[in-house]
């Protein structure tokens, strides 16, 4: 029970990550119908990015808890920016001029930008890992079990994992605001239900689309930090997996849904951690991507997501 | 037909440009120009003895962005905004000159190329310094045009977009390598090892187009971007089990597999050998030959055996499929069994093709199979014109060949910073390849697409001028 727990949080720390990638998938494939293949090399840039300014700035575990909130905030605010600017640029570039294209054209696009981006960043960063001293460090103990209850065991939940939990949900919280409360949210509904309607009712169209690339770049940059922080190691690949385990929620949640992915998202990274808890470390993305195949197969509409009705 | 108000929106742009936009316009590109590179080029992260810190390379970040603002520049003044009557010529008039000289392409330069190829290993007797690295690299690049027809059924014919090609391409590696070390030993004793390539090349096949139709049965109602997703996920997951069943595979360490044979007699300096047998002087570049006329072989099957394909219902079902999956569906074809044919003929060329990789390399391990392989044959498959095979013919040879070439160019160096050598640049070059081909030739460099059937009269549609559903 105790071992269950433990994984419960792990699995909850890891699906909010998964979560916040998801998000920009489900967003961008609800506006523009294609899958930015892109997204998971944006959240490799994010945390490439805060790497660089964590490691600019020079704050290490040592320093005193206002140094590093400050820190925190500044590079959340700038792998956020530097994010937004490399997926709003991939869209100008090779997305947008691929409008009315054929089918495969955009989503061929995608992956010869993916594999750009991460070849640019590991010829200018480096192939090898970038290790990081833990900055945020310390825990609770929730629970503990003695050697006569059955083995020693203690139920932890770290600082880092309740930051990660905590700013998720209330990034969450904020995005979902800002979609259903605003003008701009407006717009970006507006688009995503019928983009020929929604311009001749006077929306700018493109210009919705370029912030939905941004709000999604935000979001997996913050993402980026998160898993920086939490693992402590960044490099040029880890976009790919976490990409594809992201799009497998975004799709278990339904695609175009934006709470879909986020929950998508959690039962992903439960999935992940129970898997590797209990069965065996060494398939734990086999065991992702067969969830992927069989939401595909059985449930293609996803959790909460709406049935797609093919129109001619 | 929407053919010709396709490229109106560039004669729009080709308005008067005052200087105040053009500056603006610069200004905006420098800036988003230098946002991208600073952190991830301007501050280099450099781990030393145990300690990372970071190099600050901020003029390379200036100068790149420079050169950035100044083709822009050069763009705007000489390429976007010339006069309109030099702009409006009609893109419908050079499509068709494309298609009258694509016709003479495939009319002159396939045969052509053939009678090359088949050729090639003859010119390294007179040429002293075409030694066995050619033959080696022509062996190379020749796996990749067979691999790429291969693909080519699947992505350029039926439309299905493959990421996880390069499963089918371990299949059937790891059916030659497992039957030739461990199995056949056991059915059939020692003696048949000489034997066990020509043997095993259907069975490889075989088992690889099986592969293809139990991962693609389930995954082929999708439409098509699940479908690279889903395949993509297919391929990382037969490269997981390569890599963790252990006591199947060895696991990464891979395994020693017997290499190609002359019919049962092996290329070595030894009784019993080619060279023994034949009485002729031992040379490694025996074995290179034999392996070249080996993969041609298999090669050209694949170009025909396709080339014939397109001409059966099948075929035409693959690319009707590939234009409008409804319009196929209302006119009764199965796409199911459409797809699911394509999918696992492809599937059993890039099985062969397997085969063959490891009775040349002598070695399999599960990095030979990263996604990154299935991303080069798809940009092999893009670069060539999708659906195209003589293309996939060119594209094989330029992106091989420059990746060699990538290796030569130590004039770079001067230019580059130290510490990079041009090879690393070689996949980053393939990715904008396949940016700028799909933004400004989507449908390749020298295809054309002819209908196989027609009523009264052949027209030929170039395939830029054509979006989905059109033509």
């Amino acid at each position: 029970m105790e071992y269950f727990l433990q994984q419960l949080i792990n699995g909850l720390t890891l699906g909010s990550i998964y979560g916040l990638i998801a998000i920009g998938y489900t967003m961008v494939y609800g506006i523009i119908g294609m899958i930015n293949f892109a997204h998971g090399d944006v959240f490799m840039v994010g945390s490439m990015v805060s790497f660089i300014v964590l490691l600019a700035l020079g704050v290490t575990g040592g320093s005193g808890a206002f140094m590093i909130i400050f820190a925190l905030a500044l590079v959340v605010v700038i792998a956020m920016l530097i994010a937004s600017v490399y997926n709003w640029t991939i869209e100008r570039v090779a997305y947008r001029p691929l409008r009315g294209s054929f089918r495969l054209a955009p989503l061929i696009s995608a992956i010869g930008m993916s594999i750009v981006l991460q070849e640019f960043v590991r010829i200018a960063q480096e192939g090898r890992p970038k290790p990081m001293q833990p900055l945020i460090t310390g825990g609770y103990e929730l629970m503990h079990r003695t050697l006569a209850e059955g083995g020693d065991f203690t139920v932890k939940i770290s600082n880092m994992q309740i930051m990660i939990i905590v700013s998720t949900l209330v990034l969450m919280t904020v995005f979902t605001m800002l979609i259903q409360r605003t003008a701009l949210g407006r717009a970006q509904r507006a688009c995503e239900q019928d983009t020929k309607m929604a311009s001749l009712l006077g929306i700018n169209v493109d210009r919705t689309i370029s912030i939905t690339f941004i709000l999604g770049a935000c979001l997996a940059a913050f993402a980026g930090l998160m898993f920086l922080l939490y693992y402590n190691v960044t490099d040029f690949f880890i976009g790919f997996l976490a990409g594809i385990k992201a799009f497998t929620a975004a799709v278990l949640g339904g695609i175009g849904s934006i709470p879909g992915a986020m929950l998508g998202g959690l039962v992903i990274g439960m999935i992940e951690v129970m898997w590797s808890a209990y069965f065996s470390v060494e398939y734990k993305d086999v065991a992702a991507f067969t969830v992927l195949v069989m939401v595909l197969i059985f449930m293609p509409q996803g959790l909460l997501g709406k049935p797609e009705v093919e129109k001619i | 037909m929407s053919v010709a108000p396709k490229n109106n929106s560039s004669s729009d742009d080709s308005k008067a440009l005052t200087t105040s936009a053009l500056t603006k316009d610069l200004i905006s590109t420098a800036i988003i120009t230098l946002l991208v590179l600073i952190p991830i080029v301007a501050m280099k992260t450099v781990i030393g003895q145990g300690i990372i810190s970071i190099v600050y390379r901020f003029g390379m970040a200036f100068a790149l962005t420079g050169i950035v603002v100044g083709t822009r520049l050069f763009l705007h003044l000489f390429v976007w905004h010339k006069a309109p009557s030099a702009g409006s010529k009609s893109t419908l008039t050079s499509g068709l000159k494309s298609v009258s000289f694509s016709e003479t392409i495939t009319k002159y330069i396939a045969p052509g190329l053939l009678i090359f190829a088949l050729l090639f290993p003859v010119f390294t007797f007179f040429h002293p310094i075409w030694d066995k690295r050619v033959m080696d690299l022509a062996v190379y690049i020749l796996i990749y045009i067979m691999l790429g027809w291969g693909l080519n059924v699947v992505v350029g014919l039926a439309g299905l977009l493959d990421l996880g090609y390069v499963a089918f391409y371990a299949v059937g590696a790891y059916a030659y390598a497992l039957l030739s070390t461990v199995y056949f030993p056991q059915w059939f004793g020692t003696g048949i090892l000489p034997w066990a390539f020509y043997i095993t090349l259907p069975v490889a096949g075989l088992l690889a187009a099986t592969w293809g139709v139990v991962l693609g049965f389930p995954v082929l109602r999708l439409r098509g971007d699940y479908l690279a997703i889903v395949t993509l996920a297919f391929g990382e997951m037969i490269r997981l089990v390569l890599v963790n069943w252990f006591s199947f595979t060895n696991g990464p360490q891979g395994i020693s597999v017997p290499k190609i044979t002359f019919f049962g007699l092996p290329f070595k300096d030894a009784p019993g050998s080619f060279s023994d047998f034949f009485g002729i002087q031992f040379n490694r570049i025996h074995f290179y030959i034999f392996l070249y006329y080996v993969i041609l072989t298999l090669a050209l099957i694949t170009y025909f055996v396709t080339k014939r394909l397109r001409r059966l219902p099948i075929g035409r079902a693959w690319e009707a499929l590939r234009e409008d999956e409804i319009a196929c569906r209302s006119l009764g074809i199965n796409t199911t069994t459409t797809k699911l044919t394509a999918f696992a003929i492809g599937a059993m060329f890039g099985g062969f093709a397997g085969s063959f990789f490891a009775a040349r390399q002598g070695f399999v391990s599960p990095e030979s199979f990263v996604y990154i392989e299935s991303a080069l044959i798809l940009a092999i498959v893009v670069l060539g014109g999708l659906g195209s095979q003589i293309g996939i013919v060119f594209s094989a040879i330029a992106i091989m060949g420059s990746f060699e070439l990538f290796r030569e160019m130590d004039f770079m160096k001067v230019v580059l910073p130290s510490g990079t050598e041009p090879i690393q640049f070689r996949m980053l070059a393939v990715g904008l390849a396949m940016v700028l081909m799909m933004r400004f030739r989507p449908r390749g460099f020298v295809t054309k697409r002819e209908p196989t059937v027609f009523l009264k009269e052949k027209k030929s549609v170039s395939g830029d001028l054509v979006a989905e559903g059109h033509g």
